[in-house]
């Protein structure tokens, strides 16, 4: 924690893509165990904004400082070993692998340091069970269907026993009630102390969900507030639906 | 500590070899013997970079032949032993395959294999160019007609490489169980999925790349001593490449013992063949025996076991 008890402080952010702003200044934060959202319209940044923080890329201007440390330079991979876990839009299993082989990857790298060896794998077993794989770990992860992949992305990069869990459209192309699904194993993980950024465009899952809202917009934050503020906030609709 | 079935293996795999080297008096076993390990340190190193970290690259045939003109190059210089030319040969690949593993940065997939490809064929132009080693002519080596311990120069090189691939083995092995190799088999799945759970890949990569190297190097560098005649078009031969890729490929590339495999039965399947039929004909059943895998079995030998495998246990159920 910095001196303002912020688990993650971003501040003037700016990633340029050639001549392209992507991000203008954007600042920042998140709590211990917050539940935070970040929406906006599609090419808003916010996908950009989650991989400055994780380390896929690397911003041009301004600070992420994450438990007081600065760690803007840094590659992703020290990153995931300080306690910054992502999952990705597009599911990235290890198709090569089992589930369970596909969690002892962030057990035995991003929480190498942190774990003990030896309970490796009854860590992950415990973690698959919060997504309801204990009975599949030994399944090949390649042929699992989309909502399974969802959960396999979440329960690995809760394998690396972040401090914050970045979920990048978790829920996107699922049904309703496996929207619910996820949203459940969602809370349960945040009532494990980890703190979570929900980047989503399913507005039901982000106002239930989240605690605090950031909005951006063409690269700039519009918006910052609670659920109820942003739902009622001019500039967001405006954002969303046009004049 | 418990002694596993592995280095019992590799104990037994030296022992018989210097059974056979005590026991046969025909010195083809020894020259056919010698040929079928070096294609099987090859294919293991191969494996290393193709196999286990999924970059896969066609120079492997530059690394073997800049083995052999390390070791020709230090022999012109001074008659170092053959051990030592080995050791430094390992060392320059190394090294070499160290500033390949940077190419990984930008390169990925057949982008990587072609940029592997060049850079064989620009050290082929240097070597063919380069007059200390023989340039377009080649060199010679002489080697001595007695050695120590030894019946023949033959049945020591023989001895000489079963024991550095049994070593490229062990190596091969330690690295795809260990957590490195969870780390590798990360990369080859998903690079940027591998990083973000805290892979270090880039340090991978090189790791990986410098150790193809090295086993490449030591490979290549005892080559010159065995054929006594060496120059650019054999260091580089097509076939010595081809066979390296397809060895893995048909034995299975992702567990350490698949390249052992198919080196060994593609290995003895081309020395059959060139006795008994003829010698160029075993470069077609190379090419057909790979085509036939990539078709029908693109996991190899290992592959088609383990789906077998699950098959009946499935089937039992």
């Amino acid at each position: 924690m910095d001196a303002n008890g912020r688990l993650l402080d971003v501040q003037g952010l700016t990633k340029r893509f050639g001549g392209f702003v992507a991000l203008n200044n954007v600042s920042m934060h998140l709590d211990p165990r917050e539940r935070l959202g970040l929406i906006g319209p599609n090419g808003s940044g916010k996908t950009t904004m989650i991989n400055c923080i994780s380390g896929a890329l690397f911003n041009e201007e301004g600070s992420v400082v994450f438990r007081g440390e600065e760690i803007t330079g840094l590659p992703a991979f020290k990153r995931a070993e300080l306690g910054i876990s992502r999952s990705f839009q597009i599911p990235r299993p290890f198709r090569t692998m089992s589930i369970l082989e596909n969690m002892l990857v962030p057990m035995e790298y991003a929480a190498w340091g942190r774990v003990d060896h030896a309970t490796h794998e009854d860590r992950a077993m415990e973690i698959l069970a919060l997504v309801g794989f204990q009975d599949r770990a030994r399944e090949n992860s390649g042929n699992l269907t989309q909502v399974d992949l969802r959960k396999l992305e979440l329960a690995r990069a809760l394998a690396a026993q972040p401090d914050v869990l970045v979920s990048d459209e978790s829920m996107a192309g699922l049904s309703s009630s496996e929207v619910d699904e996820v949203l459940e194993i969602l809370f349960k993980l945040n009532e494990r102390g980890v703190a979570v950024i929900m980047i989503e465009h399913i507005m039901r899952a982000v106002m239930r969900y989240c605690e605090r809202i950031y909005v951006l917009d063409a690269g700039q934050l519009i918006a910052e507030g609670t659920p109820e503020e942003i739902q009622g906030n001019p500039d967001v609709e405006r954002a969303y639906l046009g004049e | 500590m418990k002694v596993s079935g592995f280095w019992i293996g590799i104990v037994l795999m030296l022992a018989a070899g210097f059974v056979l080297a005590g026991v046969a008096d025909n010195q083809f076993l020894f020259f056919a013997g010698y040929v079928i390990l070096q294609g099987l340190i090859m294919a293991v190193a191969w494996n290393v970079l193709g196999g286990f970290t999924g970059y896969v690259n066609f120079g492997s045939a530059g690394f073997f032949a800049i083995g052999a003109y390390t070791a020709i190059a230090l022999h012109q210089f001074a008659e170092l032993p053959l051990l030592v030319l080995i050791v430094i040969a390992g060392i320059v690949c190394g090294l070499i395959g160290l500033g390949t593993g940077y190419l990984t940065l930008r390169l990925r997939g057949v982008y990587f294999a072609i940029a592997t490809l060049a850079m064989a064929i620009v050290f082929e132009s240097l070597i063919t160019n380069w007059d200390y080693v023989g340039g377009s002519a080649g060199a010679y080596v002489i080697t001595p007609a007695e050695v120590p311990f030894f019946d023949s120069f033959i049945e020591m090189m023989f001895i000489l490489m079963l024991v550095l691939s049994l070593i490229c083995v062990a190596v091969s092995r330690y690295l795809s169980m260990s957590r490195m190799g969870r780390g590798l088999a990360s990369i080859r799945d998903d690079e940027t999925a591998a990083e973000c759970m805290g892979v270090p890949t880039l340090r991978l990569k090189l790791i990986s790349t410098t150790v193809m190297g090295v086993m490449m190097g030591v490979a290549g560098a005892p080559f010159p001593f065995f054929v006594t005649y060496i120059n650019p078009l054999s260091a580089f031969d097509l076939l010595i490449a081809v066979n390296a890729i397809a060895m893995p490929m048909i034995g299975g590339t992702a567990v350490w013992f698949g390249p052992v495999i198919g080196a060994l039965l593609l290995g003895t399947i081309q020395q059959i063949v060139t006795v008994t039929i003829s010698s160029e004909l075993n470069i077609l059943i190379v090419g057909a025996v790979l085509i036939a895998f990539v078709a029908l079995a693109p996991r190899g030998i290992v592959g088609l076991f383990q789906d077998f495998a699950r098959k009946r246990r499935e089937g039992g159920k």
